[in-house]
């Protein structure tokens, strides 16, 4: 833990963080940049479980561990989106919400 | 000094992750993505988690913001600007968010942490590996197996999916 910092600082950041990553989900019409705002979701998930670790069970490694898991998840989660996007681009040859809404053919 | 450092690196991540949600050229929104995911990694480092900051830089900074740009420029145009999101839509996104910021920050502030005394145990290789490849009280091994083939079904459906068949060829 880094001295002289309570743990409500790293809250409040990563909260933050979170609620401007929904918003973004919310307001962006774009599917590659409301994949950016999940990015920014599971980024902040991963500092609470960091700082949960390490100022109130520094003796165990639990939120360390489970960040790679999420990282990793994250990671699978890039590769298909992106796998999705660019399918559909090719069909429709744009990535705007409100003209995908269809997804057989 | 790790003070100050710390307040810097949660401004660069406030500030960049607004950026990255309101910027209306999409490659300038990747880029402040970059530097929130660098942000990041900095206060994993400050909290003496040096592994996990290394896989923050080369996963998420390394891999997936490449992925990104990329499937960015295979679908946009560089220079191509959004329109200005619906006022219904920006008025309910700041409206949930800022019922959530609330919510949440009221009840983490109503909440005591006590910050633990135990010694802090040493994050190092050898016990990373023993821990995630364990199978005893503090083993990682049946979620680590679970998101191998997790990575390696996902990869294998990404490839899949990207695939140009010959239906789409027709289209």
């Amino acid at each position: 833990m880094i001295e002289g910092i309570p743990i409500y600082h790293f809250l409040v950041v990563s909260t933050i963080m979170f609620f401007v990553g929904v918003c973004g989900f919310i307001i962006r019409r774009n599917l590659i940049t409301m994949l950016m705002a999940v990015e920014l979701i599971l980024n902040s998930v991963n500092i609470n479980f960091v700082v949960f670790n390490r100022y109130l069970y520094p003796d165990q490694l639990q939120g360390h561990f489970f960040t790679l898991f999420i990282v990793a998840v994250a990671a699978t989660e890039a590769a298909v989106a992106i796998a999705l996007i660019i399918n559909i681009y090719r069909r429709f040859k744009n990535i705007e919400v409100q003209n995908v809404s269809e997804m057989k053919y | 000094m790790n003070i100050a450092m710390f307040y810097l690196l949660s401004a660069i991540i406030l500030v960049f992750s607004i950026l990255t949600v309101t910027s209306r050229k999409i490659l300038r929104a990747a880029v402040y993505l970059l530097f929130v995911l660098i942000g990041t990694s900095g206060i994993y480092f400050q909290l003496n988690y040096e592994f996990l900051a290394a896989v923050q830089l080369t996963l998420y900074a390394g891999g997936i913001v490449v992925l990104i740009i990329f499937s960015i420029l295979l679908t946009h145009h560089i220079d191509h600007k959004f329109e200005r999101p619906a006022l219904f839509n920006l008025l309910g996104g700041i409206a949930v968010a800022a019922v959530g910021v609330g919510a949440v920050l009221y009840t983490v502030f109503d909440h005591r942490f006590v910050p633990s005394a135990a010694p802090a145990v040493d994050v190092n290789m050898t016990v990373i590996g023993e821990q995630l490849l364990g199978m005893d009280k503090n083993g990682y091994v049946l979620p680590f197996e679970l998101i191998s083939i997790l990575l390696l079904a996902a990869l294998i459906g990404a490839v899949v999916i990207a695939k140009k068949g010959k239906e789409t060829e027709e289209l």
